[in-house]
């Protein structure tokens, strides 16, 4: 068990490393691709709180990344800190996600879905009529990019090692809250709704409280997606993203806590590298060529044309395989190897005279 | 006067159309506890089953839409159920409704990349005359979208209610195990329902389609109206998404006379929000005691 823990922490190190190192050798494109990669997965970890630990389908978290994004893009274009976007972002989503949850848990859980996704088409319509703050569809351009104790954070390598202390650090408040009571409160109450219940859990609040943190972590992302793109208008946050972040959650495996990170991998940084396939090749070392036979340069390159196409099926496919997507299929594979590892030791003993 | 009477008929069209999607919605959702995020797409897709048939075979329109039907039948019925929703059925009523959510990104995305990303031209079932009706000046097409409309609904509620087969569904809808004791082949019956709401879905795309125009995003509308007038007339009852499939096409053509046309969309989910919080069974639903 001490092993495993070892060897996961040492995982958990070299992906950090290598997160820290690959823009030294990146073009600026792949910056700003790995920099979209930290952006959405604090989006994907706040819906994971909902989906993932409380069991609550919202089909808003795009609607929340656009309003976290129109509050950054509308301060800090009128010559306010970004520091000032974040807790009015956060805050006005985690109460909207609230307000928005209160009634539609009050019935039954699959009207959160429902309530969430009109909720997303009413914000988008928002964004497209209200000119006069939002600017409609022209949008709002040259959003600044921010300075941390006086130093710019203009080049594209600097605002990614900021995104990343970001994600570095809502990962750890992610990682300490589903530790806690409260998170604790969070899986029991997915795993046994009544249950929880009888045990004294106050389900509703505990509900809409992942529901409203999960909100309040879109608002987050949505902070740092508008200085990233330094244009906003109101496309990227129509429904697709939501569903899309919705999607990249499952893929990566819904109630892990490694589920978002993998996820938004697959829906981010896999179709950019598919698209340069004939440098990708090079990821299989020697037998480079044999995943050139197997993978046809011309599959992968209708894979990446038609990425959304494929992604889909893959979504549907892995979901009737493994529900608990990338990871729960890892997990279960695993927890099937230790089963069966003590059980071969046991038999070794007995065939021994 | 006049005008009220013309927007009411129009939206009695508008309503009957999503009525359709909205039956074969809950329907499912009845018989085997499926949420089909995908429902719009199933209304986008028939149209261009369609399309394909008038350009690719040459067949004459009335033709196109009956191929179109017993394609959209073969496909969004039988093999959505056998191929998605019978594997993904044992992992849970949540799972199910996000791999309709990923069904729907795939029916739309595919359209957008192999068909077009254009909306196109669809033939109008009737040449585009006007009637007069009680000093109402109505499209000859409106008429028709709501006769079509009344012919599926009577049909339906006939099949549902005087066949054998038709009560025995009612039967699996109630209580599926004590259906399946009394001998009822319970797998079929949902089979049944799988193959009337594809059914439901062509014929709506037939009706709807001349006017929005065949586009890979019209699901996004479609399926959202379908959804709210499920909910507002009540989750599980045919009777309930007819109510709130009219009631939501007359308010949406009410909504666009005389409030903003900005905010037309915004209209039906104000109404979805008011339900939910003073109504949450539905205007004519009832209680439902089944947990989820």
């Amino acid at each position: 068990m001490s092993a495993r823990r070892l060897a996961g922490a040492l995982a958990i190190v070299l992906i950090v490393a290598a997160l820290i190192v690959a823009p030294l050798s990146l073009k600026p494109y792949g910056i700003y691709i790995l920099t979209l990669w930290a952006v959405t997965t604090i989006a994907a970890i706040g819906l994971n709180l909902t989906l993932g630990y409380a069991g609550q389908v919202s089909l808003a978290q795009g609607a929340f990344v656009g309003i976290g994004a129109y509050v950054a893009a509308l301060l800090t274009t009128k010559g306010w800190p970004l520091g000032a976007a974040y807790p009015i972002a956060g805050v006005s989503c985690f109460g909207i996600g609230w307000l928005l949850g209160y009634p539609a848990l009050r019935v039954q859980h699959h009207y959160l879905a429902f309530v969430t996704l009109a909720f997303s088409t009413l914000v988008y319509l928002i964004f497209r009529n209200e000119e006069w703050i939002t600017g409609g569809i022209y949008g709002i351009s040259n959003v600044p990019r921010p300075s941390l104790f006086g130093y710019s954070l203009g080049k594209p390598r600097d605002f990614y090692y900021f995104c990343l202390a970001n994600l570095a650090l809502v990962s750890l408040a992610a990682w300490w809250l589903i530790r806690s009571p409260w998170g604790r409160a969070f899986v029991a109450l997915r795993e046994n709704p009544l249950r929880a219940l009888s045990l004294g859990v106050d389900t509703r609040r505990y509900t809409l409280m992942a529901f409203a943190l999960g909100a309040g972590l879109g608002g987050i992302s949505g902070v740092l997606y508008a200085p990233l793109v330094q244009y906003i208008d109101p496309t990227p946050f129509a429904l697709l993203l939501s569903l899309n972040l919705l999607l990249m959650v499952v893929v990566g495996g819904s109630g892990y806590f490694f589920g978002p990170f993998v996820g938004a991998v697959v829906a981010v940084l896999l179709p950019e590298w598919l698209q340069g396939v004939d440098n990708a090749y090079w990821l299989f070392g020697p037998l480079a060529e044999t995943a050139r036979s197997v993978l046809p340069p011309a599959l992968l390159k209708s894979v990446a044309k038609h990425y959304l196409v494929a992604y889909a099926i893959f979504v549907m496919v892995l979901l009737v395989f493994s529900p608990g997507g990338i990871i729960g299929f890892f997990a279960r594979r695993f927890a099937a190897a230790q089963r069966a590892a003590p059980q071969a030791a046991a038999t070794e003993v007995k065939a021994v005279p | 006067m006049s005008d009220f009477l013309q927007l009411l008929i129009a939206g009695l069209a508008t309503g009957g159309i999503y009525a359709l999607v909205a039956i074969g919605f809950t329907l499912l959702w009845q018989t085997s506890q499926t949420i089909n995020f995908a429902q719009g797409e199933f209304v986008m897709l028939p149209a261009f089953f369609m399309l394909t048939a008038m350009s690719a075979f040459g067949v004459p329109f009335w033709g196109a839409v009956v191929i179109g039907i017993v394609v959209s039948a073969l496909v969004l019925g039988v093999l959505f159920k056998r191929l998605l929703v019978d594997p993904m059925l044992r992992h849970g009523v949540l799972p199910l409704a996000i791999a309709t959510m990923a069904l729907a990104l795939f029916l739309k995305e595919s359209v957008k990349d192999f068909y077009s990303a254009e909306a196109q031209p669809f033939p109008p079932l009737a040449a585009a005359t006007n009637i007069s009706i009680f000093g109402a000046t109505v499209a000859l097409q409106s008429v028709i979208v709501v006769a079509i409309a009344v012919a599926a609904v009577v049909a339906l509620q006939l099949f549902l209610n005087r066949t054998r087969t038709g009560r025995q569904m009612q039967a699996t809808a109630q209580n599926p195990n004590v259906a399946r004791i009394l001998g009822i082949p319970v797998e079929r019956m949902i089979l049944i329902a799988f193959v009337i709401n594809a059914v439901l879905a062509a014929l709506a795309s037939a009706l709807v389609t001349p006017i929005y125009l065949a586009k890979f995003s019209n699901g996004e509308y479609l399926g959202m109206a379908a959804f709210i007038a499920a909910i507002v007339g009540g989750f599980n009852q045919v009777r309930g998404a007819i109510v709130g499939g009219l009631l939501l096409g007359v308010v949406d053509n009410f909504a666009a006379a005389y409030l903003s046309a900005q905010y037309r969309a915004a209209i039906p989910l104000v109404l979805l929000i008011l339900v939910i919080v003073f109504r949450p069974q539905g205007l004519v639903g009832r209680v439902e005691e089944r947990t989820v």
